[in-house]
């Protein structure tokens, strides 16, 4: 059994998000990191190996410098990664993204069904939480989203799925994909300094265009920006924040007049 | 000439310091307030691998040099002094067994310390043997009938004293020839005639329990003898030589984690309708703490550089352990006066780290002995 | 016959999937038939809405009421609870049968689930969690105007012929908004937030207008790979500052009456539908709340869409930890009290007689949506 966790490097938009005059992130001025939830799966994948033994592998499309982040992910307890690196793929939208991770995925696995994905919800750049039920829609797989705790007894996989009231306990058979959500009890394992002595001497296997074009999933109208469907049409910066308002007076209209404000800004 | 960290390396103080800011700061004020040992700390750092560092796998370590260690301790000064303090005082121990011991002493003693989950102690210095180590009045007599020796004494001012399981106690096996007489021995807390005294009432790093540690003919098995018989003084001086650089490693940590809170603090902090980052004055402070904070740095880098490399570190550890330390006093006085009322206020962390860093120019030596070595070096003309 | 993405033309009408769960619909279902309804006016289409489930065709009017032309209900056994395998297979099934232009979600947990599964079998486009609609150009130029920061210059290369439907969301954490579009394949599919979009009034008239029709899915073994084996209902409350939406906090302020200062703020965050409680250092140092409440604490920031202080003055420590909220409002005695320069609304007043009055107005706010 393997798991493969896809994961991403990610601005930090939780510190300061510059932005170009032109509306364009300026993502050399800020700090990446990788993407929460996706460390979420990758505790969750790591778990699953102290209890059964499997293998886990880090997957990312991205740039070669991610490969940064994968050996960070083997010091934290992964076996191997692969990183998926191309100029084709570059531009690519979450169909186009999906697309070519699960080429990557069909290709390491090679006609070995014994395995599963774990994906985080979402990421912190986009928010989109796409990639995930898209790779499981193309690889034909069960999915299950918004997973809290995932627990395997031999094919059978037990998920806590999470609504915005509850949860629901679901279950389905490997293979099959599941998104992780960043759970306070899911707060990944830090890296161990075996593991970081050892991370750059572990298998890192780069996937160009080259390795994956037979890849039936590989089709160059599915894949980069030329195999997107969506485009960007226009971006832009929300006004600044003006300075801030004193309501007049402490009354119940000053209350009113802020619950109105509140709801022209649909902030409630 | 390279001063880049390796891959690892630079691995290493990520996890350092992702490891310090989400479990060392947030109970750094709770530790020095309770005078509690942060031991969940401690295993979780064990559990990460720092307790290993310096010693080899077979034996539960994870590798490593001085290097890693002055790296780990460095990002742990950062933000609690007392758990950089319980690090490094802690690798002192596993680094002693692992450089003197036999097979058997390394096999048995050092995968408890390392990744056992187990505190290490070192206990050299006795009410009347600070400075001057020969002082040592702790003696140990060797009963042939049991193949034991036993030791008499009193050791004090032992961080760790009251928590740790296994201890490297020196102790005067020939007194006659002072140090000459001195040997070294593993000693379990568990030992007969073994107990701990009274726990110092402290300045600063006060979640770091400092004990006395009281040999009531305390029976140690003849294996236990660390290195040779005679030769323990030899041992304690080198051990310390590397304490030294790990001395030198917190004073670095605790000074740039006090300069990063004096530049977020002078940015933030509006005075004359400006920020006082923008007063000359701060800023004549904020370039004077951080160049000689870099100076520092470079030193105890260098110190455990040539201690990888296998030179001789006497002087420079010295060298190392007294500027590191003058600079982390100089540079919390002046974040702490930085902060100004702030500063003096326990909901600010800079009055905990000026009490903190007084002891880096005490322990392990004080800067007055340091001049003593180094002087000596120098006037020898080494 | 195949299902042809890229030919634009054989695609017609705005869709809305309304979610029901335990056969009641949610308010999402009417902000986005709301929204549709807006669309297919300018787009001049119909705007049908789709149900399923099993059981749940009498739930179908009410969508008419908020605007929808016409609804189809697709219903059977399988779909009495939802799984994505059984949702994906209806959902899809009717759309290549049908093929309309645009296809809306709401963005909730189901809806995001949903959605990118259909998006992938369809070989199409999705935009997630938008927050703002547009067909017609000039209302979209119009939004642009008062949304972005955008020169008018940039407004004017546009084709103001285009008919796609724009999509805007926002991006790294709201920094940034983006428009998106679907240009060459269909049906072009967005998840939509929750909670964004204006519900219309309820119109009864054109509830019994409104056609209602059954479509027919047929499942086989096999098609639905998960089982369902639990649904349990509200999870324990945990003090989760760092990934609230909403937080009131607390200060000094509640001096006077701890238990009511505290139970005002309670009272509020219900108001809001839901948030967590914080508390300013002096709360928690004085034990009139446990620690995890701390905002300001050394190391953690929150940021919330909203921040309410209240009694709070304002130290740096605190300020440091929330000033990234989105949106923040002081309630503060004292007019020069430090947290007012980094407020976005402030109310120079008594947290005890102001605090009530804004609980009030905020629920009232709030139901009349």
């Amino acid at each position: 059994m393997r798991i493969y966790v896809t994961v991403k490097q990610v601005p930090d938009t939780s510190g300061t998000v510059a932005v170009h005059e032109d509306g364009t992130l300026d993502r050399a001025s800020m700090q990446t990191i990788i993407n929460p939830d996706d460390l979420a799966a990758m505790e969750q994948a790591l778990r699953i190996k102290d209890a059964t033994g499997c293998q886990v592998t880090a997957i990312t499309m991205g740039p070669p410098p991610a490969e940064g982040m994968l050996r960070e992910l083997i010091a934290m307890g992964a076996d191997d990664a692969i990183l998926v690196s191309g100029r084709e793929f570059g531009g690519s939208d979450t169909f186009a993204t999906s697309q070519i991770l699960g080429a990557a995925i069909v290709h390491a696995q090679a006609g070995d069904n014994d395995f599963m994905i774990f994906s985080g919800r979402q990421a912190i750049d986009g928010d989109t939480a796409q990639v995930g039920p898209q790779i499981a829609e193309k690889l034909n797989l069960p999915q299950i989203s918004y997973a809290a705790e995932v627990t395997k007894e031999g094919d059978k996989v037990t998920v806590k799925r999470m609504l915005e009231d509850g949860y629901m306990t679901i279950s389905t058979q490997t293979p099959c994909l599941i998104t992780c959500i960043n759970d306070q009890d899911m707060k990944p394992r830090y890296m161990n300094l075996i593991g970081i002595m050892d991370c750059y001497s572990k298998p890192l296997q780069i996937f160009d265009y080259n390795e994956l074009k037979d890849e039936p999933l590989i089709e160059p109208d599915k894949i980069g920006l030329k195999g997107s469907p969506t485009n960007i049409f226009t971006s832009f910066t929300p006004p600044q924040k003006g300075i801030g308002e004193m309501l007049p007076g402490a009354t119940k209209e000053t209350a009113e007049l802020l619950a109105a404000k509140l709801l022209e800004k649909h902030a409630i | 000439m390279d001063f880049s960290l390796t891959r690892e390396q630079e691995l290493l103080k990520k996890l350092a310091a992702q490891f310090a800011e989400e479990e060392l700061e947030p109970v750094a004020a709770e530790v020095d307030e309770t005078h509690e040992f942060p031991w969940d700390n401690f295993q979780k750092m064990v559990k990460c691998g720092f307790t290993g560092i310096g010693v080899p796998r077979e034996y539960g370590g994870v590798g490593g040099g001085a290097i890693e260690k002055v790296i780990a301790v460095e990002e742990f000064g950062k933000k609690c002094l007392t758990s950089a303090a319980c690090l490094s005082i802690h690798l002192i121990t596993p680094h002693a067994i692992n450089e003197f011991g036999t097979k058997e002493q390394k096999e048995e003693y050092l995968p408890q310390i390392t990744s056992g989950g187990k505190l290490a102690a070192f206990a050299l210095t006795e009410p009347g043997a600070g400075s001057d180590a020969a002082g040592v009045k702790t003696v140990a007599v060797y009963d042939s009938e049991t193949d034991e020796y036993i030791l008499n004494g009193t050791k004090c001012f032992i961080t760790g004293g009251s928590r740790a399981d296994v201890f490297v106690i020196f102790a005067l096996t020939e007194p006659e020839k002072k140090t000459k007489g001195m040997t070294a021995f593993i000693v379990e807390r568990s030992f007969p005639g073994f107990s701990h005294g009274k726990i110092e009432n402290k300045m600063g790093i006060c979640g770091s329990e400092t004990a006395e540690l009281v040999l009531e003919d305390c029976r140690v098995p003849a294996k236990n003898v660390l290195g040779k018989l005679g030769k323990g003084f030899k041992i304690a001086m080198m051990a310390l030589d590397g304490a030294r650089i790990g001395v030198a490693a917190q004073a670095i940590g605790i000074a740039q984690g006090a300069l990063d809170l004096a530049v977020k603090y002078s940015k933030e902090r509006e005075q004359f309708g400006a920020p006082i980052a923008n007063l000359q004055g701060i800023q004549w402070y904020i370039a004077d703490m951080a160049t000689k904070t870099e100076a520092a740095k470079q030193l105890a880098y260098y110190a455990a550089w040539s201690q990888d490399a296998g030179k001789p570190i006497n002087k420079v550890a010295a060298m190392a352990k007294m500027h590191c330390s003058e600079n982390a006093r100089y540079v919390t006085n002046l974040a702490l006066q930085i902060h100004g009322g702030y500063g003096y206020m326990k909901d600010y962390p800079l009055e905990r780290m000026y009490r903190d860093a007084k002891i880096t120019e005490i322990y392990e030596g004080t800067n007055e002995i340091h001049k003593v070595v180094i002087s000596r070096a120098v006037l020898a003309g080494k | 016959m195949a299902f042809n993405n890229t030919d634009l033309a054989a695609f017609k009408d705005i869709w809305v999937f309304c979610e029901q769960r335990e056969g009641k619909l949610m308010n999402t279902d009417f902000e986005l038939i709301s929204e549709g309804r807006k669309l297919a006016d300018e787009r001049g289409s119909d705007l049908i809405g789709i149900l399923i489930g099993n059981g749940v065709k009498d739930l179908a009017p009410q969508l008419g009421g908020y605007g929808a032309d016409k609804v189809y209900v697709i219903e059977d056994p399988a779909l009495e609870i939802y799984t994505t395998d059984g949702y994906a297979k209806a959902l899809c099934d009717i759309i290549e049968d049908k093929k309309p232009e645009v296809v809306l979600f709401g963005a909730t947990n189901y809806g995001r689930d949903l959605a990118p599964r259909c998006a992938a079998r369809l070989g199409t486009g999705l935009t997630a969690d938008c927050t703002h609609l547009d067909i017609d150009m000039n209302n979209y130029v119009e939004f642009l105007k008062s949304a972005s920061t955008l020169p008018a210059e940039k407004y004017e290369r546009f084709n103001m012929e285009d008919v796609n439907l724009k999509m805007t969301r926002p991006a790294f954490g709201g920094h940034l908004m983006a428009t998106i579009i679907c240009p060459r394949f269909r049906p072009c599919m967005s998840t939509v937030r929750p909670g964004v979009m204006k519900k219309a009034e309820f119109d009864q008239s054109k509830a019994d207008a409104c056609v209602v029709e059954s479509y027919n899915v047929e499942f086989a073994d096999g098609d639905i790979k998960t089982v369902v084996e639990e649904v349990v209902k509200a999870s324990k409350k945990i003090v989760d500052l760092i990934g609230a939406d909403i937080i009131v906090s607390v200060g000094r302020g509640i001096k006077k009456d701890i238990e009511g200062g505290i139970k005002l703020a309670e009272d509020l965050i219900e108001a809001f539908g839901g948030g967590v409680l914080g508390g300013s250092r002096v709360t928690v140092d004085s034990g009139w709340l446990s620690h995890d409440h701390q905002v300001g604490q050394t190391g953690k920031t929150v940021h919330p869409k909203i921040y309410v202080a209240l009694g709070i003055s304002g130290s740096i420590q605190h300020k440091a930890g929330m000033q990234e909220s989105e949106l923040i409002i002081a309630v503060n005695k004292d007019p020069n009290a430090p947290i007012f320069e980094i407020a976005d609304y402030g109310i120079c007043g008594d947290l005890f007689k102001v605090t009530p009055m804004l609980t009030e107005a905020i629920a009232a706010a709030i139901a009349s949506k």
